[in-house]
């Protein structure tokens, strides 16, 4: 068992973990654009701690419609990692990937097709596989992750998934939120790691950031 | 005019007739309602565990079914509930992801009812009626007027339980 907990993360655990975002952000860039034949630009705009209250506020309330993309870790770090678009953003990939023309407008229709649901899930397949190389590259560990598991629903409910895995070790949520697009629109991405409580010392420790 | 409280996750609150009080976007966490239809006061909690017992870090008695409900009774005594006429409606623990092979981890949604029903049982507390399980997030609304609990879900018609 470790004392370690995420309530009394350190401003360094903070730059570390934004790193780690900041590189996958770069890979997942390089990897969408490659298969789309289009230049997307992707940065992480923050990294924040939030208590569970506070949680689906971020992406616009508990009741907004989203897509949820999950994988399960295993190997060197045990535990889950989800990758969450509101209903523009997963429009306006779906769109990118399948070469269809962008709406003028936001899109908020959530009724996709099957191709369209698939292609949403090779997306998260992309930005995953992108955060996780960049984590493996940092810490030196082997992770695999499963197949990606997607739910679209409320964002309270979606989110509830990690919460609760967050909330075996502390109150509190780790979310790094991308953005992402090109010159004529921008929208939002949110990552969640949630390492089980071991594999969080584990990479903390690989990272030189507990001894 | 009746006043619309909000229930966070991890959370829990009270309300008194005529005001509403809800939680958004159940997902695997299960919404308790704890109702006295006698003084028609009504109280909520939103749990995300079932078991405070098997975690370390357990600060927050509102995250698990266990103590969020003891802790709840005592809200709602102390602003006039007769605990002999407290009833309750539940609902949620859905499994919002498909996995194939469920672990323990993935039937999250199970344990967390499983556990609700098991400790308001020990406290003889009866269960009126319950919306659980499936695979897709729920928001409740429970008006303390009528007792009546009201279930939003996407795609989904009103049910009312």
């Amino acid at each position: 068992m470790s004392d370690l907990d995420l309530n009394q993360i350190s401003n360094m655990q903070y730059d570390v973990l934004r790193e780690i975002g900041n590189i996958g952000a770069g890979n997942a860039t390089t990897a969408l654009s490659q298969v789309s034949n289009w230049r997307i630009d992707m940065k992480v705009a923050k990294v924040e701690l939030l208590e569970f209250k506070e949680l689906s506020d971020i992406v616009g309330g508990a009741e907004r419609i989203v897509v949820g993309i999950l994988f399960t870790l295993e190997k060197d770090i045990d535990g889950m990692m989800m990758f969450m678009m509101d209903m523009p953003a997963s429009r306006y990939l779906v769109n990118i990937l399948l070469g269809n023309p962008q709406p003028d407008g936001v899109s908020e229709d959530f009724d996709f097709n099957e191709i369209e649901l698939s292609a949403l899930s090779e997306i998260g397949n992309i930005i995953a596989g992108a955060y996780l190389s960049s984590l493996s590259t940092l810490t030196n560990f082997t992770i695999t992750s499963s197949i990606p598991y997607m739910a679209i629903d409320m964002a309270g409910a979606i989110l509830s998934v990690p919460a609760i895995e967050f909330g075996k070790i502390g109150d509190k949520a780790l979310l790094i939120e991308t953005e992402f697009g090109d010159v004529q629109k921008t929208v939002n991405g949110y990552f969640i790691l949630i390492p089980t409580l071991n594999s969080y010392t584990a990479i903390l420790k690989s990272l030189g950031i507990i001894g | 005019m009746s006043k619309i409280i909000k229930v966070g996750m991890a959370d829990a609150n009270v309300c008194v007739a005529p005001d509403v009080i809800t939680t958004l976007g159940l997902g695997s966490c299960v919404g308790i309602v704890l109702y006295d239809p006698v003084n028609k006061i009504a109280g909520l909690a939103h749990v995300m565990l079932p078991d405070s017992t098997k975690i370390i870090n357990n600060s927050n008695k509102y995250k698990f079914a266990d103590t969020a409900i003891d802790i709840l009774i005592k809200d709602m005594m102390r602003i006039g509930v007769n605990r002999n006429n407290l009833v309750a409606k539940i609902a949620g623990g859905a499994q919002m992801f498909n996995f194939g092979n469920s672990s323990e981890m993935m039937r999250i949604g199970d344990r967390n009812v499983e556990a609700t029903k098991e400790k308001l049982a020990q406290l003889g507390i009866r269960i009126l009626a319950e919306d659980t399980g499936a695979n897709y997030g729920r928001t409740i609304e429970f008006y303390s007027e009528t007792g009546m609990l009201h279930i939003k879900a996407v795609g989904r018609e009103l049910k009312i339980i």
